[in-house]
């Protein structure tokens, strides 16, 4: 069993089944999803808490992704892709109609697995959410890339440098760009797609620190294959299996003293 | 022996000895056409020889060596000639460009090995460029200023006058294009408002008059600088050069008419070479002279680059919004797979059939109503509704199309959809993403495609002979008169150029090494344009250089 108790931060203990509206920045009601005939999600209810980090665990191929990704929409550009329940953010239901789909992403950032770069400046990557929403004037640009970069604790390192290409950056330093040029456009939930899956273990480290603080600001909503990562950065972890929401409690719960056999089954690694 | 096939060396060594075959082409290529084609400007020695012919003449032949060949001495026997007390089994034979046209039926000469008596090198032979009747080969005797003769260094004195004639031709050149056309170009404009008002009834008396007035005043300019003209000619032709000829006659040439004088048998190596760099600089400054045998090509480098530039506008962003739409809207069905094999398959229509295209549409039909609606006043002469350039650059530019649409698509498939989710997930819409960061890095495939395309269009001659190319076009399509571009206007293609000097010419003798010279320019003209193309794309790569690499 992993001991979680140690390296968990969390200062106030939620308990995710009763969570008020003010607490609650995502909820999700009877999400069904089908790649054509197929179906790849079964009926997921879940409420993401607001200012913490929550992790999906699950074996490959148990849907886990596939659930971050509808929550900003992502799921929109595969073909053959239906989805049925909804997802709400502010009570609205993100699936419903006339929703702004580009307006959604901006309050739901997101970060995939592997570092992902325009082939532009280090300070053009950053600013690329804002000039999109026209956003040209040179001292708020300014501000927003020193703010973004040091938030992903990526300032330091790269100050000197933000005109040069954005690919001269090491595999962590971009990945860290492409955090800080999500949340450059400050938004409310960061969905993190296997962040650290394609890093070295210290760039890993690097990114898990930062997780950390990034749950100050925004809800940060993470999908791993790794369940020591899982327990290390998350405060609410969800176990899914085969398409379903198998267990979604406290992360220190889950990895205790899990309810499901499945889920301990998983964590003592008996599959996955 | 098993073993050897096994380990592969067999298919090394064939894969190997394909690519040098292709490399020995295209060397070889390049080789044979850069040297024949350089060569001829390289100063030839001049040879008098003594000819004694087997009729029993006795005469004198200057000229350079063309070209030679052995021939067998049955076929010379065949053809008549007795050759007594000769052994060898064949006997060289000597092109011999004599020059001097006017007062030899054909400039070029057969001389038998055995017919000459002696050969020598004089070294004050000197040969002639003229403006008409080609080259003139022979001693100078002596230099007239009006009727007296002048005294002092005669080849001094000459190359001192040329130069005063070459300065006195450009002037005449600048006043004719210059001043003189303009005039020639509002007396046309003129004549085209009298003609409007005549058809929109509005011909009063008094907008004639105006006209009239003004027609006048151009007239008068007209008058005066047609004077200022003919003065200079009359000072061109102030000094004229005696020569005696291989026939022993002296002939008097005008100097208005000499371009260069040269005694390419007493030039040491520095000179021959910067003679040669001369030659090869008039060669491609130069403008053509004598039914295109003589003189340069600047005209078909000009009307070759401007119009595959024309045709780069035009197809570039064309193809690039259709392999947009066909990549990233269409529906993935049938429909769309057959549209693309449709657009691939154009790349396979015989280019003579664009040309056909290009005429039966553009212009007689676009052309045509574009005359009726824009410009009735000047028919039944077409303006846009006869070939030129701007229709030309059309055609080429459907021709090809299909390679900028292919190599567009195929930039576009290989940008890393992660790069694509990224900007979506920003907030982007696709099309903010496709502006920001989709066509950007897709640019060095558009580039690509354009490459494809320059290398094609610039080559292909077949369908620009229905839709603009000429054999001689007066002017340029680019001067100093409003509106600068005269996209209607009809041009000359170096393509065309060698098809009409090397088959077309009344001296094919004198204008083969020409052919080479034009085809060696016009490989040329095109690895230059490529090659700046490459250029940018490789910066373009370097500057998208994407995610895998």
């Amino acid at each position: 069993m992993i001991n979680v108790a140690t390296t968990m931060n969390q200062d106030e203990t939620l308990d995710i089944s009763r969570l008020t509206r003010e607490q609650t920045a995502l909820e999700i009601r009877g999400l069904n999803l089908f790649y054509g005939s197929k179906q790849a999600l079964f009926d997921v209810d879940m409420n993401i808490a607001r200012g913490q980090v929550t992790a999906f665990i699950g074996p490959s191929g148990c849907g886990k992704s596939t659930l971050l990704r509808c929550i900003n929409r992502m799921n929109d550009l595969v073909d053959n892709c239906r989805i049925e329940g909804e997802i709400l953010l502010h009570e609205q239901n993100i699936y419903g109609k006339g929703v702004d789909v580009a307006a959604l992403r901006r309050q739901v950032g997101m970060v995939f697995q592997r570092p992902n770069p325009f082939p532009k400046s280090i300070y053009e990557n950053v600013v690329y959410g804002l000039r999109l929403q026209g956003i040209n004037d040179r001292r708020r640009l300014d501000e927003a890339v020193e703010r973004s970069l040091r938030g992903a604790a990526l300032w330091d390192e790269v100050k000197d440098r933000l005109h040069e290409n954005a690919f001269g950056l090491s595999g962590g330093q971009q990945q860290r760009l492409v955090i800080a040029r999500a949340i450059a456009i400050e938004p409310e939930v960061l969905l993190l797609d296997e962040p650290t899956s394609a890093l070295d273990p210290i760039s890993t480290l690097v990114i898990e620190e930062l997780i950390n603080t990034l749950k100050e600001q925004f809800t940060v909503v993470i999908v791993t294959h790794n369940m020591q990562q899982a327990a290390r950065v998350s405060d609410n972890t969800a176990f899914m299996y085969m398409g379903e929401l198998i267990e979604y409690t406290d992360t220190n719960t889950l990895f205790t003293t899990p309810a499901k056999k499945k889920t301990e089954d998983y964590i003592t690694g008996r599959y996955g | 022996m098993t073993k050897w096939f096994k380990s592969g060396a067999p298919w090394i060594w064939m894969t190997g000895g394909a690519v040098s075959l292709s490399l020995v082409a295209v060397l070889g290529l390049l080789l044979l056409i850069g040297w024949r084609g350089l060569t001829f400007f390289w100063p030839h020695a001049i040879y008098e020889w003594q000819i004694s012919s087997a009729e029993g003449e006795r005469y004198t032949v200057i000229g350079e060596i063309h070209d030679r060949e052995a021939v067998p001495l049955a076929q010379l026997r065949g053809s008549g000639l007795a050759l007594e007390g000769v052994t060898s089994d064949t006997l060289t034979r000597y092109l011999v460009k004599t020059g001097n046209r006017e007062f030899v039926q054909l400039d070029f000469r057969w001389l038998l090995e055995t017919d000459i008596v002696s050969r020598e090198q004089p070294a004050n032979l000197a040969v002639f460029e003229r403006s008409n009747h080609g080259n003139f080969y022979g001693y100078v005797e002596r230099v007239l200023e009006g009727d007296s003769v002048v005294g002092g260094e005669v080849r001094e004195q000459l190359k001192e006058r040329i130069d005063r004639v070459g300065e006195l031709n450009s002037q005449m050149k600048a006043l004719q294009r210059g001043e003189i056309g303009t005039i020639n170009f509002e007396l046309e404009k003129l004549r085209l408002k009298q003609r409007r008002l005549e058809l929109d009834g509005e011909a009063t008396d008094e907008a004639l008059a105006d006209i009239r007035i003004e027609e006048q005043q151009l007239r008068a300019d007209y008058q005066v600088l047609e004077k200022e003209l003919f003065a200079l000619r009359e000072e061109a032709r102030r000094d004229s050069v005696v020569v005696r000829d291989m026939r022993g006659q002296e002939v008097t040439i005008s100097l208005g008419n000499v371009l260069d004088v040269a005694w390419p048998n007493d030039m040491g190596l520095v000179a021959k070479t910067l003679h040669w760099f001369k030659e090869i600089g008039k060669f491609v400054s130069g403008e053509p002279r004598e039914a295109n045998t003589e003189g340069g090509v600047f005209p078909a480098i000009f009307g070759t680059v401007f119009m595959v530039i024309l045709m780069a506008i035009i197809v570039t962003p064309l193809g690039v919004v259709a392999a947009i739409y066909l990549h990233e809207y269409a529906g993935k069905n049938n429909l769309t797979k057959i549209i693309r094999i449709a657009v691939i398959n154009l790349a396979g229509v015989p280019s003579i059939v664009y040309g056909v295209f290009g005429l039966g549409f553009f212009v007689y039909m676009v052309g045509g109503s574009l005359d009726q609606l824009f410009y009735p006043e000047s028919l039944p002469t077409p303006t846009f509704g006869s070939p030129g350039v701007l229709w030309s650059a059309l055609t080429l530019a459907i021709l090809t199309l299909p390679v900028v649409i292919v190599s567009t698509e195929e930039g576009l498939s290989r940008i890393p959809s992660s790069v694509r989710q990224g900007s979506l997930a920003l907030g982007a819409t696709k099309a903010e993403t496709l502006w920001r960061i989709v066509i950007p890095m897709a640019s060095p495939a558009i580039m690509t495609g354009l490459i494809l395309a320059i290398a094609r269009a610039a080559g292909e001659v077949a369908p620009l002979m229905l839709v603009g190319v000429v054999k001689l076009a007066p002017n340029l399509p680019v001067d100093g008169n409003f509106p600068y571009l005269h996209v209607e206007r009809k041009f000359m293609h170096l393509g065309f150029h060698i098809y009409d000097v090397g088959f077309q010419s009344p001296n094919v003798e004198a204008a083969r090494p020409l052919v080479y010279a034009t085809s060696f320019l016009l490989v040329t003209v095109i690895v230059g344009l490529n090659l700046t193309a490459i250029g940018i794309r490789n910066h373009l790569r370097e500057k998208f250089r994407s995610l895998d690499q």
